[in-house]
């Protein structure tokens, strides 16, 4: 019959099948996980008070759509909120350069052994939880913790100074801390690209007698920029998204005005007092959508300046 | 005179290595800037753990700051009969095996597959699962879905959402691309189908992506707060991690005081022994054993995070 001496062997297109049958639970599972979650925002569009499911009589149209813009209070709070969310993702944009000075800097240590401490050291922070950030800040910064015990027994200051619980300078605070988690880390991508840089560009500029600053300013830097322009490009397509844990930990009732961002308050005002979920929703949603059109825009103008995007 | 020419051989110095007055203040400024980097970096762990060991009514009172005073280990041997916090460490280690173990396998088996070019619309399978790094629910609309399915107060919900990463996905194909395609060709002749060519031949290649891999997804693991926070509900504190009862501790005060208050007895305070339980030496001891299994892998893997991340550059 057939010329195959196995009988179980599979035409190539059977194999397909097989080979899709073996990550098909997968798949749904990225369908329940990722996709099922999308099917929520009809939340949004129904008067939805949690023990009652929704049906034909809850649907409600856009009234939350437009009871974000119609009623004044709640204008006023998502006002308060973007300008939050538009100031720390404004002051992180600002200074993202940070990394790139600070790796730029740390290869210029001639000293490897300390170069390698340095690096070691400044990277911890990226690996433990906002919660740990938390605790470290609560217990560096409380009235009895390390600052304030210093800052006295020097005789800077008479009575401890209340960092954490007060409203003062929080957005750049917030910078502070996010730069203290995550700047060593970033600037790994910075050392990897400064050591892809050719060695005999530095050598003849070194041979014409320039010193360390003219090398970094004239060579350095401008290799680097187009690592840099891809982070510009990938915080502008997360500028509304800032994440919600970093404020969530550090929100306290001193600061809770100035510190809510956008994914903060969405939690905050679904879950407390009454709870409104359908409203948080359609925030929620509204800000997904604008974020996936941030990504296709920064991804198209990467695409344009590089020639290759970053999705 | 001969003794005068073997003398001192005269170092070589690269001419190249020869720096300027200003290069040579470039150089002071920079050490001295990096060493306030590290310290600003490190100090905060060195300070809560000299705290967690020292007297505890020294450390209430801010005293200890440079190295550990009137050293005990009380804080650490008194841990267990901190209510809820066995469970809790319980619950992260378990969460952190069977989460890394899946979010590992599925990386490796899905990486393997989307390399299969007779599988069936491989293309659009993979765009499926990609796509799922850019597009966000939002946090509620997420939160009622895990409700739905039962997720909601249950240990599941901290795993399922976690098994299939693009990320890794992607990392784990990209690795795969790179194996020699003859390794898998004279498999295929010999009659080895698309399972066994996994396990045999493909598995033991990747698992230097797969160790990048594991390790990210344990710190994740470890750390993950938010899912906690968001799908489990009061009454079923069972559930919470120690990330969570950590932060309960710092900022739930009054709950702390009543912890404290359980947990010594109170002639102990009557007598402001210094190893009697305080606030601050729960919170202090509690952050230690959260932090140190991060603290502790971190030297050892540091190279593996920094591959890491050089692989995601890499595919930009």
């Amino acid at each position: 019959m057939s010329t195959n001496s196995r009988p179980f062997t599979l035409s190539k297109k059977g194999r397909g099948y097989l080979e899709f049958l073996y990550i098909l639970p997968f798949l749904l599972l990225v369908a329940l996980m990722s996709y099922y979650p999308l099917y929520g925002w009809i939340y949004a569009f129904h008067d939805y008070m949690p023990p009652k499911p929704i049906s034909s009589e809850t649907f409600v149209g856009l009234k939350w759509f437009q009871f974000i813009v119609s009623n004044p209070v709640r204008r006023a709070d998502v006002w308060r909120v973007l300008v939050n969310t538009f100031a720390m993702s404004g002051i992180s944009l600002a200074f993202s350069w940070f990394p790139m000075v600070f790796a730029v800097f740390l290869n210029e240590i001639r000293c490897k052994p300390y170069q390698k401490f340095v690096q070691t050291v400044t990277t911890l922070p990226n690996f433990i939880s906002w919660v740990l950030v938390y605790s470290v800040a609560f217990n560096v910064l409380s009235s009895t913790g390390a600052v304030n015990s210093v800052l006295t027994g020097l005789g800077l200051i008479d009575k401890p100074i209340a960092f954490l619980n007060s409203k003062e300078h929080i957005w750049f605070k917030m910078w502070l801390w996010l730069t203290w988690k995550n700047a060593g880390w970033a600037a790994i991508m910075y050392l990897a690209a400064i050591t892809a840089i050719d060695d005999q560009m530095i050598e003849a500029a070194k041979v014409d007698g320039a010193t360390r600053m003219q090398i970094i300013w004239r060579i350095t830097f401008p290799c680097l920029l187009p690592t840099y322009f891809v982070i510009v490009m990938l915080n502008l397509a997360n500028f509304l998204s800032n994440g919600m844990e970093q404020y969530y930990v550090f929100q306290n009732n001193f600061n809770r005005k100035t510190i809510e961002v956008l994914d903060l308050y969405v939690y905050n005002y679904a879950t407390q007092g009454r709870g409104n979920y359908p409203l948080s929703t359609a925030i929620s949603m509204l800000k997904s959508i604008v974020s996936v059109v941030l990504l296709f825009v920064t991804n198209t103008v990467s695409r344009l300046v590089r020639g290759e995007g970053f999705v | 005179m001969s003794n005068k020419a073997v003398g001192k051989p005269k170092k070589h110095v690269n001419p190249m290595d020869i720096q300027s007055p200003g290069d040579r203040v470039v150089s002071v400024i920079t050490y001295i800037v990096y060493a306030f980097f590290a310290f600003v970096c490190a100090y905060p762990f060195y300070y809560i753990i000299i705290n967690s060991i020292s007297a505890n009514n020294l450390s209430e009172r801010g005293k200890v700051l440079f190295w550990p005073l009137e050293v005990h280990f009380k804080n650490y041997t008194r841990m267990a009969s901190i209510p809820g916090l066995l469970d809790a460490a319980k619950i992260s280690v378990l969460r952190t095996v069977i989460g890394t173990a899946l979010t590992v396998i599925a990386a490796a088996f899905l990486g393997y597959m989307f390399t299969r070019e007779t599988l069936w619309k491989r293309k659009l399978w993979f765009r499926f699962v990609a796509v799922t790094m850019y597009v966000n629910a939002g946090i509620i609309p997420w939160v009622l879905s895990m409700r739905n399915l039962g997720l909601a107060n249950n240990f599941w919900g901290y795993i399922f959402p976690m098994v299939v990463q693009p990320f890794y996905i992607i990392l784990c194909k990209t690795y795969c691309e790179s194996v020699p395609k003859e390794l898998q060709d004279a498999a295929e002749i010999d009659g080895a189908g698309t399972l066994r060519i996994f396990f045999n031949i493909m598995l033991p290649v990747i698992t230097p992506i797969l160790a990048t891999i594991a390790i990210f997804a344990a710190v994740n693991q470890w750390n993950s707060f938010q899912d906690n926070l968001l799908l489990i509900t009061n009454k079923h504190d069972e559930l919470d991690t120690l990330q969570y009862k950590l932060f309960q501790y710092i900022s739930q005060a009054n709950s702390l005081k009543a912890l404290v208050s359980n947990t010594t007895n109170s002639n102990a305070v009557m007598a402001g022994l210094a190893t009697a339980a305080t606030a601050t030496s729960i919170r202090m001891s509690v952050t230690v054993v959260v932090v140190l299994p991060v603290m502790l892998i971190y030297p050892f893997f540091q190279r593996f995070f920094t591959k890491g991340i050089m692989i995601g550059a890499v595919k930009g």
